[in-house]
């Protein structure tokens, strides 16, 4: 077994944060504050900081990166994603345990790092080339190729103040994407830039990847994550939580992040939401494999489970679902019949959401269950109830086919195409074109 | 395509790279080999400061040589004209300018340990390198500015008819001393900054009466016999000694006392390497 590139031991990082002075309670403090403020401010920065002062921003941190594999490091705003990446970048000091790193190590933390607005384009290739750690021949010899992967032939000789956002972002990414390092450490950096372009960035990055170099990759983009990293790690609160697959770590990870819930229950039935007819015990998500379902592969059917009981017998009512994207109602699904529940007791009721047809995104699901026929009720609406994450993987077998840009649309459906060629007769067709669609017959039982 | 694939994919891991990432303690190597290696940054670097310093100024280029030939028309006026301090027979302008090139040279290297590290705060809070290339790109650039304003002072000594005698072949060695105490002034004033904010309010008034301790305004004849050796134990009284022996044929730099004060620049270089060595991954939390 090959001695690892990254191996991460125990590492911890602490701040001294400042605590907030107690107010002066008399006349006298308060006057004399100023003159004992000096006094106070040394004994405070002279001795040791108290517990309360410092923040362990990363604490007994444990990991390892074999040669050639991508980690992605996930966790939420605050976790200590940065400043793990800061650490082993070394851009600033460990308190405690240690990192080996073995090989050279190359750091992209920010697009662009050490442009300067004055400078022209080819200036500034060399100036953050060289800030990255390239050398000046390394950059001579790449120009061409980081010019062209930038896309700003014509604007080379241009002070980049002028350049819009987009251009000097492209710039910055084709710097850092030609560095060389054996190990690279790349911060959230793909957030920026328009869709293709980050399109291109994530090619750039498999192929990266897939030459045997060692990546270690920050983001919050979930749907970058599963598509670059195998494996993961998660951090909550500066602790490692969670290390493993990517689909678990993302699992993980997404059951921290409020909005995703594929779960919800209710233990106690008289707390529970409902009417004095029904009362919902549960609700859930879940995949083929019957796991339940957070980040959902677009490619792949989800099923939506119901169980309810019935408190009265001779119950009438159907159960829905509304799926909304982005705050708009993508669309609802719901019984084709209301059902009379007989017996009063516990029923479960589901429905398969095929694959191909949600859209890539956060989907957050309304639950509810209603009467519409005779007497209108309505037992129980649950707002946002259930949240899924649909992500496309991109192998070619989703609604995007090749495409890899910007695709709207509350829904995506994989819908076939037909083409054929006509021949050469340039004239307007008298007939329609005969139609592909075969007749069916309208089969709903009452 | 093909060549970029190709240049990406001739890569092997090799193990002269191991990195060992821990807290500091101590005093580690110095690992000036590193900073070698960062060669090509320190010339992007300074290219880039001398290629964007006088941008959109209506002055260009021509402020490097303002700031010294300012100086010495105020301290010509004030020294020079009302105290009429003596100039050991020089006219006062030469003599104050003479001496100015150098003092400007140590106070930016004194400078260089903290201003870049403050105005750089976005780089190092970025990348990684030798923090040390940001202090020596100012003290480069500052070398610059040295050489400009150096023909002004050969075209003031053409005019005042001064010759300068061998002791010109000196004048580089003068200059390095007042860098090596300069940067060990400064690298020391940097290391604790990083601890003690308020020290950076400290370190320019101890800069400014160093050069009231050092003869920029004045010939150091005036200073009272019993302080000769305290006095003389500041390199740059010994540097601008030497400046005017050199150029305006003043009376020669006590040898020995050049010899003892350069020992002690020298120790304070190394000591404020190491220590800027130890804090110098500290900084970022701090600026």
């Amino acid at each position: 077994m090959p001695r690892p590139m990254i191996e991460v031991e125990n590492l911890g990082k602490r701040y001294r944060i400042s605590v907030r002075e107690k107010e002066p309670l008399t006349l006298w403090e308060s006057i004399s504050a100023p003159f004992k403020a000096p006094f106070s401010y040394l004994r405070k920065t002279l001795r040791a900081p108290t517990e309360a002062e410092t923040l362990w921003a990363i604490r007994n941190v444990s990991f390892q990166v074999q040669e050639g594999e991508v980690l992605g490091v996930l966790g939420r705003n605050g976790a200590g994603k940065s400043t793990l990446l800061k650490t082993l970048a070394r851009i600033t000091d460990p308190t405690e345990g240690r990192a080996i790193m073995r090989g050279r190590v190359g750091s992209l933390l920010e697009v662009g790092t050490g442009f300067h607005a004055e400078l022209t384009g080819r200036e500034n290739i060399y100036l953050s080339g060289a800030i990255l750690g390239m050398k000046k021949a390394e950059i001579d010899r790449k120009l061409d190729e980081i010019i062209a992967f930038a896309e700003i032939e014509r604007f080379l000789d241009m002070p980049i103040k002028r350049y819009s956002s987009g251009m000097a972002v492209r710039l910055g990414f084709a710097v850092a994407a030609h560095l060389e390092p054996e190990i690279l450490i790349v911060d959230e950096v793909l957030a920026v830039g328009d869709a293709s372009f980050q399109r291109k960035c994530l090619g750039k990055m498999s192929q990266v990847a897939n030459q045997g170099r060692t990546v270690l990759f920050v983001s919050h983009n979930v749907a970058n994550m599963l598509r670059l990293c195998p494996r993961g790690i998660l951090l909550e609160r500066g602790q490692l939580v969670g290390e493993g697959a990517m689909e678990a770590i993302v699992k993980q990870y997404m059951s921290q992040v409020i909005e995703t819930r594929q779960q919800i229950q209710f233990n106690d039935l008289s707390s529970a939401p409902g009417s004095d007819q029904v009362r919902l015990m549960g609700a859930c998500v879940v995949d083929a494999d019957g796991e339940p379902a957070v980040t959902v592969n677009i490619e792949e059917p989800i099923e939506i489970h119901y169980r309810y009981c019935t408190l009265k017998p001779n119950v009438r009512f159907r159960c829905a679902v509304n799926f909304s994207l982005h705050g708009t109602m993508a669309f609802t699904t719901m019984e084709p019949l209301e059902y009379v529940h007989a017996e009063p007791g516990v029923y479960e009721a589901h429905v398969v959401i095929p694959g191909n047809l949600l859209a890539e995104g956060d989907y957050s699901l309304d639950v509810s269950i209603f009467t519409s026929r005779g007497r209108k009720v309505r037992h129980l609406y649950l707002t946002e109830a259930l949240g899924i994450h649909v992500y496309d993987p991109l192998s070619g077998n989703s609604a995007r086919g090749d495409y890899t840009e910007n695709y709207g649309g509350l829904l995506r459906p994989r819908l076939n195409w037909h083409k054929a060629f006509l021949g050469r007769d340039y004239s307007v067709p008298v007939a329609l074109p005969q139609p592909l669609i075969e007749p069916t017959t309208a089969n709903v039982s009452l | 395509m093909e060549a970029q694939l190709e240049s990406l994919s001739t890569h092997t891991a090799s193990s002269s790279h191991t990195i060992i990432i821990e807290p500091a303690r101590g005093w580690s190597a110095l690992n000036l080999r590193e900073l070698w290696e960062y060669r090509d940054l320190l010339y992007f670097m300074v290219w880039r400061d001398l290629k964007t310093r006088y941008r959109q100024t209506a002055l260009g280029p021509l402020w490097i040589l303002i700031q010294p030939l300012f100086s010495m028309v105020l301290y010509t006026i004030i020294f020079g004209v009302i105290a009429k301090l003596p100039s050991g027979g020089v006219p006062y302008q030469v003599f104050t300018y003479c001496a100015l090139l150098p003092w400007d040279v140590f106070n930016d290297a004194v400078n260089s340990g903290s201003t870049p590290l403050l105005s750089n705060r976005d780089l190092i809070s970025k990348v990684y390198f030798p923090r040390l290339v940001l202090p020596l790109t100012r003290i480069i650039s500052s070398l610059v500015d040295f050489s400009i304003s150096f023909i002004i002072l050969i075209g003031m000594l053409v005019f005042y008819r001064l010759s300068p005698n061998w002791g010109i072949v000196l004048v580089p060695f003068f200059l390095l001393l007042a860098i090596i105490f300069g940067l060990g002034t400064g690298l020391w004033f940097a290391g604790i900054i990083v601890k003690y904010r308020d020290f950076g309010q400290i370190s320019s008034y101890l800069v400014r009466f160093l050069m009231y301790a050092s003869p920029v305004v004045y010939s150091s004849e005036i200073v009272p016999k019993q302080f000769y050796f305290i006095y003389h134990l500041n390199p740059m009284a010994n540097v601008l000694e030497g400046f005017r022996w050199a150029l305006l044929g003043s009376p020669p730099p006590d040898w020995r006392m050049l010899g003892i004060s350069t020992l002690l620049a020298l120790v304070l270089l190394v000591s404020a390497l190491y220590n800027f060595k130890r804090v110098e991954r500290s900084i970022v939390d701090i600026v």
